[in-house]
């Protein structure tokens, strides 16, 4: 393919992914009538703040969001710290039984929700964490852990076992080399695990809308669908200034570490 | 077994509970604390939700022994919030629903039977035709009861493009003489002109819609005999579907790409003068009000007349939870939140009709102006949808009456060969729910 040829497919691409999203941010700021016209613009011709205001004064978007953001870092941090060990005692150690363990890791996402969803809504009553924050956390962690422990045991294994050997040669425990050796190489993956359980987390509605019961405790995907009606009917405006604020904290979080976790899905794709 | 064992206990012990606080002296709990309600609305238009969150409020001042605390829901998904609330014993006390789902919930013993709690005034102010909607089989296909309380009902009606009906000579019509089907294929016709077309047929989902205005003709769809409940597609079936089709191939009155689209998605072209006439249901006249060019008019055509204006009629319900450890304080609140007067105040946020015959009578809700008078008074034509009462519906809907009738409208098989899909495919669905 020519270098033009590239760039114009590149150009196209980046257009078929930016749509929703500008999309998404041409509506915000569209007047009820002006979303309403059979031939819509891009450019809102009376651009308005209305759409805002009013989503912020039917709904607690502050309070969901700041709430979302707790869950979504706690599962992130959570996730990591408990997936690298096992990944690396994965990557390390190959058994029968590991190999039965990623095998099981990955069939346990083949589980439709609502085959699990009352056992587990269940489980939760017992333990006194239904309408928790606490109690999302758990279910989101239980859920994102899977993928991010498979994701990072190929990280681990592009680490070249030769560092370790040279660790333990020079008179460094296993932890020591785990701590001071592998973990820093081990950065791009950890950042791309945890940027997929934040957004995994962020985004997830299903099991927050079953156990999170308490306005006060809504998560913003919660507070989103609620401006929507029966029949596909929707507050469109109010709807797509909420949805605009609510890309945001993913956005910024992406820019700030997109270069780290550029380099670590090369790492994991080319070795893993 | 063991959830009917735990159903039942539950209602018991609920009963128990409920009688306990009852006794002691209205609303406080035994402790003497305040009793608290979850109530899960799904009211979401701006006047809806501020109607809703004022009488909540209003109530908890009035009322310090017995708390309401609002939740709001989705209409997207608040059945399988539901289930899984009912089936992990947290469900909130009073649920906003729609008929439709509580057959269901009521033969799962998910619901508390209201037919003994609710007081003779909310009972009588409710037409029996209302109460209909929400009377089904109790648990395992018990004896009959009230397992919500109806409140807001649509109708089906056509908002009109005012100016190129005056342009073309149409006179709009009343609710006592309204229009026939032939009257609105010929008007459909004569407005259809270029590219615009007369009408707009708006039937993503069509299903509901199209049984609901069959009863013109006295269409049901379905026939019970011997205990048996089966599919019927005769002629009286026939004659709204065929009406249909004609208005999109044989007149081509009706714009066939509208065909795919949601129910409020043709409103850009209705605005913009691409179609003339639009049947919709009652609340879709907020939307027009809120979107329409400044310079756009527009009326309400009354529910049109095959042998009758008849049209089915599902409503909005408050139910209460089996599993409430309140009944009779949530049917107190019931009762109050669904007065004559609240009534008017929650169909003018949600632009429906009250089931309430005292608000039904309100002064606002009768006034020409945004079609209101037309919009009440259509409430008449409203009956018992029987698709309500058919075991398996919502199955024999998603699965086979949905593509079966996309199919048609889009021209692909024929009035015989959907009859044939109806029946045939229909029963076999059917059948797996028969007791």
């Amino acid at each position: 393919m020519s270098k033009p040829l590239k760039y114009v497919a590149l150009l196209a691409y980046l257009v078929f992914l930016g749509f929703p999203l500008l999309w998404l941010l041409s509506t915000s700021f569209k007047t009820q009538r002006e979303m309403a016209t059979l031939h819509p613009r891009w450019i809102p011709h009376h651009p308005t703040l209305s759409n805002f205001t009013d989503a912020f004064s039917t709904q607690d978007l502050t309070g969901s969001a700041l709430r979302s953001l707790v869950v979504a870092l706690s599962v992130a941090v959570i996730t990591v710290v408990l997936a690298l060990p096992a990944a690396y005692a994965l990557a390390r150690h190959r058994s029968l039984l590991n190999r039965v363990a990623i095998g099981w890791v990955l069939v346990s996402q083949v589980f439709p929700v609502m085959l699990i969803i009352i056992p587990l809504f269940m489980i939760l009553r017992r333990l006194d964490l239904v309408n928790t924050l606490p109690g999302l956390i758990l279910v989101h962690v239980t859920f994102t852990l899977p993928f991010a422990l498979w994701m990072l045991q190929g990280y681990v294994r592009g680490v070249p076992r030769e560092l370790e050997e040279a660790a333990a040669v020079d008179g460094a425990g296993r932890l020591r080399t785990l701590v001071r050796v592998i973990a820093p190489l081990l950065t791009p993956g950890v950042i791309a695990t945890l940027l997929f359980a934040f957004i995994s987390s962020w985004n997830e509605f299903f099991f927050a809308l079953v156990i999170l019961k308490d306005p006060d405790k809504a998560t913003l995907p919660l507070t989103l669908v609620k401006f929507t009606g029966a029949e596909q009917a929707a507050r469109l405006g109010p709807l797509a200034a909420a949805s605009v604020l609510a890309t945001i904290p993913s956005l910024i979080f992406f820019a700030v570490i997109q270069r780290r976790l550029r380099s670590g899905l090369t790492a994991g794709a080319v070795k893993g | 077994m063991r959830r009917r064992l735990r159903s039942v206990a539950a209602v018991a012990a609920a009963a128990v509970i409920g009688l306990a606080a009852g006794c002691s002296g209205g609303g406080s709990s035994d402790s003497g604390k305040p009793v608290k309600l979850k109530f899960l609305s799904l009211a979401w238009q701006k006047d809806s939700l501020a109607a809703n969150k004022r009488l909540v409020a209003e109530w908890n001042k009035e009322n310090p022994k017995i708390q309401v605390q609002y939740v709001q829901g989705s209409w997207d998904n608040v059945n399988d919030q539901l289930v899984t609330s009912f089936e992990g014993g947290d469900p909130p006390d009073v649920i906003h629903d729609d008929s439709s789902a509580l057959a269901g919930f009521a033969s799962q013993g998910y619901l508390t039977d209201l037919t003994k709690l609710l007081p003779a005034g909310l009972k009588s102010d409710i037409p029996q035709a209302a109460w209909g909607t929400a009377t089904f089989a109790g648990q395992g296909g018990g004896d009959q009861g009230i397992y919500g309380v109806p409140f807001l009902q649509e109708s089906q009606v056509i908002l009109a493009n005012k100016k190129l009906l005056d342009d073309a000579g149409v006179k709009v019509p009343t609710v006592d003489a309204p229009w026939t089907w032939d009257q609105f294929q010929q008007i459909s016709k004569k407005l259809t002109s270029g590219k615009r077309f007369g009408v707009a047929w708006a039937l993503k989902s069509p299903v509901n819609r199209v049984l609901n205005l069959s009863l013109n003709y006295g269409g049901t769809f379905f026939q019970t005999s011997g205990g048996k409940t089966t599919v019927k597609v005769g002629p009286q079936e026939r004659e709204v579907l065929q009406r249909i089709h004609d208005q999109l191939y044989k007149d081509k009155s009706a714009d066939p790409s509208a065909l795919g689209m949601g129910t409020a998605d043709p409103l850009p072209g209705f605005y913009a003068g691409k179609y003339a006439m639009l049947p919709a249901s009652i609340y879709m006249r907020q939307q027009v009000i809120e979107q329409a060019p400044k310079n756009f008019e527009w009326v309400t055509i009354p529910p049109l007349k095959g042998q009758t204006t008849q049209q089915g009629e599902i409503a909005q319900t408050l139910s209460v939870a089996a599993d409430s450890k309140h009944p009779k304080e949530a049917v107190k609140f019931i009762s109050w939140f669904l007065n004559g007067q609240h009534q008017v105040e929650l169909a003018k946020g949600d632009w429906l009709i009250p089931t309430s015959q005292t608000a039904a009578k309100d002064p606002s809700l009768n006034t020409s102006k945004d079609g209101w008078d037309i919009a009440t008074a259509s409430a008449k034509s409203l009956i018992l949808a029987p698709y309500l009462k058919v075991d398996g519906y919502d199955e024999f809907k998603t699965k086979v009456a949905t593509p079966a009738l996309q199919s048609y409208f889009a021209n692909k098989i024929s009035i015989d060969q959907l009859a044939q899909k109806l029946t045939g495919d229909g029963d076999k669905v059917l059948a797996r729910y028969q007791h």
